[in-house]
């Protein structure tokens, strides 16, 4: 393997940038908005792990993301330290991935994505209805974020690396993933079942483990969430934000370690941009979402390449152009 | 005795209401194998539809008939234009059907605004029924007719019907029927009108009951969901012993336990797919 790839060297410049960001953008928006990236490219990883390698589309992870989020936030209440919050919190979600992946893994394909869906709004029906606990429609305050190895998280900056650290641990932690045995095992189970039972693996198990692996990095992004925000409420559980998250894997492309990301931050971005402008943000996610289906289900990075390559060919050679467009479309 | 009697009540109307709204997702499920994610949207834009022409003095049936007929007309231009494209791509047609039911969430507190819309009950039906001291409201009574005898009416129409047979065979086994000469694509969207019509027609005679608010699709979609799964795909005896089973749980659940009523409404899905996974009333899928 060679130690020095254009992949490689896009990503150092990459991590440089990401790095240095606070240095020559001194706005405290611009780097709040990109710690908000981050902390979210760390969900959609996550989520990619079961929609991208395992083919398996899950709309309940806003349900992950919102009990970590919740189990940190109301021990946080109770008085106990962030260390012991924080890892409550992870326990928690991989306790209930344990859960939602025992049930929705059940079925595949629609079925898991029902599933997945009820199971999702179950959470949300617990922090919206159980007030004595959540506290409901309130939401709940997180009165401070910790102070890591002495350095205090309280600024944007600061908070900003601290995200940045969780990010590229997250991507690293992928990125073996995706390389590893497992990954491609996982990836197998995608593609043909039936011949990797034949091969002798255990398909649900792969699965299973899959949705643990899922599960934890969502939880460590709810609780990016719940520092970022210092609060939480059940809008953060509900099938909106579980689509959104759907959206930012989809839109990106999903199967990819870059996809997310930029999914990520295409969401956010818009996602400020247009509520600065208008309100509408939630009919603007459905007009993307239906656009982004209907001509680039692939997702827009490979889905703009592909849509350029047309582009050129077209260019290139005016009569064959159409045809192509046809089959492409058939 | 008397609450746990009213509670009864409650619970069977809304049972009824459930029907309507999961016969139709339960038969386009089934048939055409689309996860429909905006079923809750066309009960929640049906109920609106229905309060605006109840605002300007329409008759009660007559509005909840037109409020279906506009909504079955939106369903299979939906259908016709957009999922065709998709046909065969489960997973596209999921996401343009959450994508479209943002977009009318979103429309729905453009034009209706985001108070609660509560039309009177029809001046018939209001009052209570009193029998040995017991007091059943009018309405729900006469919500529960209506389901039973849609209900009754889909039965005959899918069991002993031309069209009923054809859907059948459109349920088993699209390509074969296909191959026999049934119009599968015009059942699709015959279908599909008939669900959303449904949903709407259901939106709207539960109106006085519910009233109408902004969260009010993402809150019934679910239990639409629940049902099906419940009951079985494409089995209509399924999506009424599921309405039925999820409305006392619904009633009974918020009664008692306030907090967790939400969580006592999954349990039998939860039941119900460790048990017998193809639902109460499924065929086995191969």
């Amino acid at each position: 393997m060679r130690l020095v790839t254009p992949q490689r060297i896009a990503a150092a410049i990459a991590i440089l940038v990401l790095a240095t960001l606070p240095a020559w953008v001194t706005d405290t928006y611009y780097i709040n908005i990109t710690s908000q990236i981050l902390l979210f490219a760390v969900f959609a990883l996550a989520l990619n792990v079961l929609v991208g390698y395992g083919g398996l589309v899950s709309l309940g992870h806003a349900g992950l993301f919102a009990i970590a989020g919740y189990t940190a936030a109301l021990l946080m209440e109770a008085g106990h330290g962030h260390l012991l919050s924080d890892v409550a919190g992870l326990v928690a979600v991989v306790i209930a991935s344990a859960v939602f992946g025992v049930l929705a893994l059940r079925a595949t394909g629609i079925g898991f994505l029902m599933i997945t869906l009820a199971l999702g709004q179950i959470v949300w029906g617990l922090a919206y209805r159980w007030a004595g606990l959540t506290h409901g429609d309130n939401g709940v305050n997180v009165s401070g974020r910790p102070t890591v190895f002495g350095l205090g998280l309280t600024g944007a900056t600061s908070f900003y690396f601290a995200t940045l650290v969780v990010f590229v641990i997250t991507v690293a932690a992928m990125a073996l993933f995706v390389r590893s045995p497992f990954g491609a095992s996982l990836r197998g189970t995608r593609d043909q079942p039936r011949r990797m039972s034949a091969l002798g693996y255990n398909v649900w198990l792969i699965r299973f483990v899959a949705f643990l692996f899922s599960g934890f990095w969502t939880g460590v992004a709810g609780l990016l969430f719940i520092y970022y925000n210092q609060f939480i409420s059940p809008q953060v559980a509900a099938l909106t934000s579980s689509a959104e998250a759907l959206l930012m894997v989809i839109s990106g492309g999903s199967a990819t370690l870059l996809g997310p990301i930029v999914g990520a931050a295409i969401v956010v971005i818009m996602k400020n941009v247009v509520s600065a402008y208008v309100e509408r943000w939630n009919m603007a996610l459905g007009i993307i979402f239906v656009l982004i289906i209907t001509f680039m289900p692939e997702g827009l990075v490979p889905g703009s390449v592909r849509l350029w390559k047309l582009a050129w060919q077209g260019m290139r050679k005016q009569p064959a152009a159409s045809g192509t467009l046809k089959e492409q479309q058939s | 005795m008397s609450q746990w009697l009213t509670l009864a009540v409650n619970s069977i109307s809304y049972g009824g209401l459930l029907f309507l709204l999961s016969a139709g997702f339960s038969l386009i499920f089934g048939l055409m194998r689309i996860p429909n994610l905006m079923h809750g949207s066309f009960f929640l834009l049906g109920a609106y539809f229905g309060v605006t022409f109840l605002a300007q003095g329409m008759n009660f049936w007559l509005a909840a008939l037109l409020s279906a007929a506009a909504m079955a007309v939106i369903g299979a231009i939906i259908e016709r234009f957009l999922l065709r494209r998709l046909a065969g791509q489960e997973l596209a047609q999921v996401l343009l059907t959450l994508g479209l039911s943002f977009v009318v969430a979103d429309a729905c507190l453009m034009i209706w605004t985001g108070d609660p819309w509560q039309p009177e009950t029809p001046h018939a039906f209001q009052g209570a029924l009193q029998v040995e001291g017991l007091f059943f409201p009018i309405f729900r009574l006469v919500i529960v007719l209506v389901a039973v005898a849609i209900a009754i009416a889909l039965w005959l129409l899918v069991d002993w019907t031309r069209l009923g047979a054809m859907i059948r065979a459109g349920v088993d086994d699209a390509p074969m029927a296909r191959v026999v000469g049934i119009k599968v694509s015009q059942l699709f969207t015959l279908i599909f009108a008939l669900g959303a019509g449904l949903a709407a027609f259901a939106g709207v005679i539960g109106s006085p009951v519910l009233s109408v608010y902004p969260g009010l699709d993402n809150e019934m979609l679910p239990v639409a969901l629940i049902v099906v799964i419940l009951g079985g795909t494409g089995s209509l005896l399924g999506a009424l012993v599921g309405s039925f089973i999820i409305g006392f749980l619904y009633n009974f659940g918020q009664a008692w336990f306030p907090d967790l009523a939400y969580v006592i409404l999954f349990l039998p899905m939860v039941v119900v797919l460790v048990l017998r996974p193809q639902g109460l009333f499924g065929k086995v899928v191969p």
